[in-house]
């Protein structure tokens, strides 16, 4: 099991690589003198020079990788042309509000999804599987931001239950916190809770086809411990999986729903870098976000073997 | 040695069989019996009609503001000013805007926009995806590298990818459908690459190659045609995600000029104002939501028919 994990998180690491050479190249192909957009309108090209000189940009693209991954290694993700701080801390003020919205959406999600998974599973074609893939259908297809202004206008300005945006630091007070959070978390868990519960209701399904299934229910198992036990148990793998690559479009949702609902994490930050043409901030996000999507999915394949001890590698 | 004797039924059983041989349906009858292909495929049909005909469905040029006319509700009547600098009576069916556009027309011209990024988004990913794809499982020596570049694209989210293209790039039509069909490639690489290493094992690859036909001719002539079904469901799905990730970056005002009018660009103007007139945001919405829902719908239709395999797995 060692020697897997070694060659797992190995494995990584190339990826990884891939991952920072191309957002380098991203920013290289950009058509603009990254110099004289920072040196701003009115310099001189004498000044529009020096900067270039002092960022390295007259050197060749290959030792400006180098010096740039360098950097990225020790942690230095370069500063940010607008805000004139340094990217890396940047990123770790903006991190709490993205942190909470994730967590609280991938958790939404999970304890609606599977549970509506397995029920769907359960009694395939009744009324409940139909509604729930159809809604799936649906939750794939409503726009994050679409969906976000449905529900400030029924919750917020109809019924006046919840604020319409704005973000609470935990600091400030867990009610508060979780009042300014529950509505972003809902919109963006709409497309996370079609996703798992397909895939749920499909890997489920597969199980209960099984003989050990039918042996379960002969020996007078009542029903909601073969679902649970035998059923979901044998059924992780796939979920556990989907939940992880679902991760992208988690992502993605951040970006959009923090935008809408006016909260000030990293998909704010990606979206205002883009609007200030901050290119070391819009590297620096882009990377930190490939990241955790690949760290995640690599906890995802090592927990594999926590959730089917039957998987040795 | 007499010849060993034939069975005197074979020609009469041949000709049994032949008679129990159900006429199969043609892959056209399947797809028209379908329901979702019928709902998505209908659906789908009254859009890209109502992209066509826009000019004479009641609109004006979307571009078009009069400062008199702003923040009208829906169906209120009030004046427009054409280019030539005459006012005209017009209603607005869905209100104007706070330039005093006409939202509806805005909304009826965006279907243009939204379709053509969308197909034209899909046909891209899958060119460049099937290329990709043929030489990675044709040719070896390119598999390795290409495959690893795949996988560090695909570890970047798509819409970073798409947003930080078209910040980069100055926001044009093209440069949107490029930077959107980028992040979408691999997956149609991987797909094509996966089908490409199954079917060269065929019998019918292996006797084009002993006759010696050109590795070309064999990638494009023999294998191509059998990744065409799964192709085009996962084009559909592309089409799909396409829309809506250009609605996004328009919305998230990183898209295509703001005066262009586009659903993403509506909901971006209207949102300011979202308190007192929430059916700017609500029209366009409503006309992206039923479009991406159409083009899945359609999509999971396609692959019931034509991907029996992959409907199984999902």
């Amino acid at each position: 099991m060692f020697a897997f994990l070694v060659k797992r998180i190995a494995a990584t690491v190339p990826v990884l690589f891939i991952v920072a050479v191309l957002v380098f190249l991203l920013l290289r192909l950009t058509p603009g003198d990254p110099a004289a957009i920072i040196a701003g309108d009115a310099a001189s090209p004498e000044n529009v020079a020096k900067i270039r000189e002092n960022l390295g940009l007259s050197k060749p693209l290959i030792v400006q990788f180098g010096i740039w991954f360098g950097n990225v290694l020790a942690g230095d993700l370069g500063e940010s042309y607008f805000f004139k701080v340094k990217v890396a801390a940047l990123i770790l003020q903006r991190i709490e509000p993205t942190l909470a919205l994730s967590f609280c959406t991938i958790v939404i999600a999970v304890l609606v999804a599977v549970p509506l998974g397995v029920l769907a599973a359960w009694r395939q074609g009744g009324w409940l599987d139909r509604a729930l893939m159809s809604f799936s259908v649906m939750g794939f297809s409503i726009p994050v931001f679409v969906l976000a202004y449905i529900l400030i206008w029924i919750v917020s300005l109809k019924l006046g239950w919840l604020p319409v945006q704005g973000y609470q630091r935990i600091a400030g007070g867990f009610w508060p916190f979780l009042q300014h959070l529950i509505l972003p978390s809902v919109t963006l868990s709409v497309i996370y809770i079609a996703l798992i519960a397909r895939v749920t209701r499909a890997s489920v399904q597969e199980v209960l086809s099984e003989d050990y299934i039918r042996t379960a229910r002969a020996k007078g198992l009542p029903e909601n411990r073969v679902l649970i036990k035998h059923a979901l148990a044998n059924a992780a793998v796939p979920i556990i999986t989907v939940i992880g690559i679902g991760v992208a479009l988690l992502i993605g949702g951040v970006v959009v729903t923090e935008s809408v609902y006016g909260i000030p994490g990293l998909g704010r930050l990606t979206v205002d870098a883009v609007l200030a043409r901050d290119f070391p901030t819009i590297q620096g996000v882009i990377l930190f976000f490939s990241f955790v999507y690949v760290l995640i999915n690599l906890l995802v394949d090592v927990s594999y073997l926590f959730f089917d001890p039957r998987i040795r590698y | 040695m007499s010849a060993p004797a034939i069975p005197a039924d074979l020609s009469t059983s041949l000709s049994t069989e032949d008679a129990n041989i159900v006429q199969r349906a043609s892959v056209w009858q399947l797809l028209a019996r379908h329901w979702g292909v019928r709902i998505g495929g209908a659906a789908m049909g009254v859009l890209v009609l109502i992209a066509l005909a826009a000019p004479v469905l009641g609109t004006v040029d979307p571009t078009l503001f009069d400062p008199g006319s702003r923040d009208l509700l829906p169906g209120a009547s009030g004046e427009i000013t054409t280019l030539e600098g005459d006012s005209i009576k017009h209603q607005f069916m869905m209100g104007s805007d706070s330039f005093g556009r006409d939202i509806y027309s805005r909304v009826i011209y965006g279907t243009r926009v939204s379709l053509i990024v969308g197909l034209a988004c899909a046909l891209v990913s899958v060119l460049l995806g099937v290329i990709a794809g043929l030489s990675a499982g044709y040719l070896r020596w390119l598999d390795m590298p290409l495959m690893r570049v795949m996988d560090g694209i695909m570890a970047i989210p798509g819409i970073l990818i798409a947003i930080a293209l078209v910040a980069l790039w100055k926001a044009s039509l093209l440069s949107v459908i490029v930077a959107i069909a980028i992040p979408e490639i691999p997956r149609v690489t991987r797909l094509v690459r996966a089908l490409v290493l199954s079917i060269r094992e065929e019998p019918y690859v292996e006797a084009a190659i002993s006759l010696g036909t050109s590795t070309f001719k064999i990638m494009f002539g023999h294998i191509l045609p059998n990744t065409v079904a799964p192709l085009i469901v996962q084009g559909t799905y592309i089409c799909a995600s396409a829309s809506l990730t250009e609605a996004i970056l328009s919305f998230l005002g990183v898209g295509l000029p703001t005066d262009f009018p586009t659903w993403g660009n509506i909901m971006a103007e209207g949102r300011v104002q979202f308190q007192q007139f929430p059916h700017n945001v609500f029209f366009p919405g409503i006309f992206l939501a039923v479009t991406v829902l159409a083009v899945n719908i359609l999509g999971d239709g396609l692959r019931d028919v034509l991907d029996p395999k992959m409907a199984k797995k999902v």
